[in-house]
């Protein structure tokens, strides 16, 4: 995906929030459309910067975040770009009507901008955690969803999506994902990235996951399976062919996800596989349709089989069975 | 000012019309009862009060009208179509398949409008937004919301209530269509919100009652400057279902096919009131 040959990336290391944070405020000085938004969350969804670049062009709507959806549709009546930001499980819950019928019915250019995805807000637990935003925006017309895998994806899916002309959700972590991409690059709206073309089996994932299964895969290596990793971070539109054109040279196909298995990617990868009449063996792996207790991140992923060794022994039960 | 008042009553005559025939000509209903409570408030808003371009309504500077409470979408349709947004023709395909007038606003089939709406509580977030960023560019379009009373019963109406005062929103007037009625009976019954002016004026609202089927006062009170940078609240005390006798200020005009005979009644009482005028 990358074209260019540059340098690393200063966004490197970064959690995706905080890379958010950086590109909005470069996005803002190109753009003066460009206006954000927080429910009372600015920093913690990292807006702050933007608030002091632009305080003109930035709104704290307080404790409200049906409000801050509801404000953010009104603002595309003046021409503007709202970038709205909350945590995902309040965007996707909290506002859902207001999300689905002030600015997607009206098929607005307002960009969701969330934050603490999955179950990166781990020790607020359930309230906190959001296992179900994947699956309420891909379901609401109209509606892009991305869900980068680190910084560096953020910053790219950013930078592509500011001329959108529909509503867009981008889902973000509250923890610093591990680095799967060091350089900037363009990124193409729908394109799945095969990070590790592996052998008979992938491992389709997004988001904080997909630096997770590509360690998986080098443990699997390990154990002499050559598993690849397919890195979907637009989960919508996403491009069935190109899907199907990968999926065809494998015979077993697993999807990862800090979502419940419910409705997320893994659901859009078994339709594609229903629809497209593939014969291979198939198991979604993520939060198995309940709701998830606290701890800390690294005991959260354990328990859940989202870390590196967690995703290794699914997938060699998978094989197995 | 006396010709205004008789020039913006015929065409709020005019609009009560408009939905009496729609409501007897259309398939299956219309809300017909909180439709006739906005005659005179569209009238002196599209009329008089706000800054359109019916060949242009795209324009920049136009004012925004945001109709939140979206079952209005007679009432709206009928000003609109009388004001040269589309042609007054559609009204006689209400409701029919996919036509571009509907029980509830859709943008996407109605030119002219702001928003599409129907679920109640959700116009006045998008209203203040607008605000913002009219406020944003120092433009000097003003934007309205008429909003339902039931409406009020959502909690996300009183997030904007807030947001409003808070950022000193004098650019925005909301207009209340104040029946007295949700679907279910009378609001002070079911869920009650008296005392609504105080509550409204303790959210740092600058708030005027009116007579909303009164020219004079709703003009009075549009033109009103707010004081202290506070945005504007109109509380127009309406009659739900105002001219159909079987009906009139009562729950029952909520939603409903008038009978033909009921319509011929209201439209020959309408008639004989006109001529009075």
């Amino acid at each position: 995906m990358n074209d260019n040959k540059q340098t690393q990336s200063p966004l490197v290391g970064l959690p995706s929030r905080k890379a958010y944070g950086k590109v909005i405020v470069e996005l803002g000085h190109q753009n003066e459309n460009i206006v954000a938004l927080s429910a009372d969350l600015a920093g913690s969804v990292n807006l702050a910067d933007f608030a002091k670049e632009f305080p003109d062009r930035f709104i704290n709507v307080g404790v409200a975040e049906q409000d801050l959806m509801g404000i953010s549709a009104g603002l595309t009546l003046a021409g503007k770009i709202p970038y709205a930001s909350t945590y995902a499980v309040f965007a996707a819950l909290r506002a859902a009507e207001q999300v689905r019928t002030d600015i997607a019915y009206n098929n607005l250019p307002v960009r969701i901008v969330s934050s603490h995805g999955g179950i990166t807000f781990d020790v607020a637990g359930a309230t906190h955690q959001a296992l179900e935003d994947i699956a309420f925006f891909r379901t609401i017309p109209g509606m892009a969803v991305f869900s980068p895998a680190d910084a560096v994806e953020t910053a790219a899916i950013l930078r592509a999506t500011v001329d959108v002309k529909g509503p867009v959700y981008i889902r973000l972590s509250r923890v610093a994902e591990k680095t799967v991409y060091t350089e900037e690059f363009d990124y193409k709206i729908g394109q799945p990235d095969l990070l590790i073309p592996g052998e008979d089996v992938l491992m389709i994932t997004t988001g904080v996951e997909v630096g997770e299964t590509v360690d998986a895969a080098s443990l699997l290596k390990e154990r002499g399976v050559n598993a690849g990793v397919l890195n979907i971070s637009t989960i919508k539109p996403l491009d069935s062919k190109a899907v199907v054109d990968i999926l065809k040279d494998y015979k077993t196909v697993m999807t990862i996800e800090q979502h419940n298995i419910i409705n997320g990617l893994g659901s859009a990868i078994a339709e594609i596989i229903a629809e497209a009449n593939l014969n291979l063996k198939f198991y979604r792996h993520g939060i198995m349709d309940i709701f998830t207790t606290s701890g800390p991140y690294k005991d959260l992923l354990s328990y859940y089989k989202l870390d590196p060794v967690g995703i290794q022994d699914t997938l060699l039960q998978v094989l197995d069975s | 000012m006396e010709s205004k008042i008789k020039e913006l009553s015929k065409i709020a005559t005019l609009i009560d019309k408009d939905i009496l025939t729609t409501a007897r000509d259309c398939a299956v209903g219309i809300h017909i009862g909180g439709n006739l409570t906005l005659s005179q408030i569209m009238a002196v808003l599209f009329f008089e009060v706000a800054n359109l371009d019916p060949k242009n309504p795209h324009w920049e500077d136009r004012d925004r009208i945001i109709l939140s409470k979206g079952h209005g979408n007679v009432a709206l349709s009928s000003a609109m179509a009388r004001r040269g947004f589309f042609p007054l023709e559609e009204l006689e395909k209400f409701d029919t398949f996919n036509s571009m007038l509907s029980m509830h606003i859709d943008k996407h089939r109605m030119p002219g409008v702001e928003i599409s709406s129907g679920s109640l509580g959700h116009g006045l977030s998008v209203a203040v937004g607008a605000a913002l960023g009219a406020r944003m560019d120092k433009a000097q379009w003003q934007t309205y919301c008429i909003i339902s009373d039931g409406e009020l019963e959502e909690g996300s109406v009183w997030e904007a209530l807030m947001c409003g005062a808070n950022y000193h929103l004098d650019n925005l007037t909301v207009i209340l269509d104040r029946n007295m009625f949700t679907i279910e009976g009378p609001t002070e019954e079911t869920m009650a919100l008296e005392p609504l002016a105080e509550k409204l004026e303790a959210f740092n609202w600058f708030v005027l009652t009116v007579d909303g089927h009164n020219i004079e006062e709703l003009l009075e009170a549009f033109n009103k400057k707010s004081p202290e940078k506070k945005p504007k609240f109109i509380i127009a005390n309406t009659i739900k279902g105002r001219g159909v006798a079987s009906v009139e200020g009562k729950a029952d005009s909520h939603f409903f096919k008038i009978s033909k005979e009921d319509a011929e009644k209201a439209l020959a009482a309408l008639k004989s009131a006109d001529a009075e005028a």
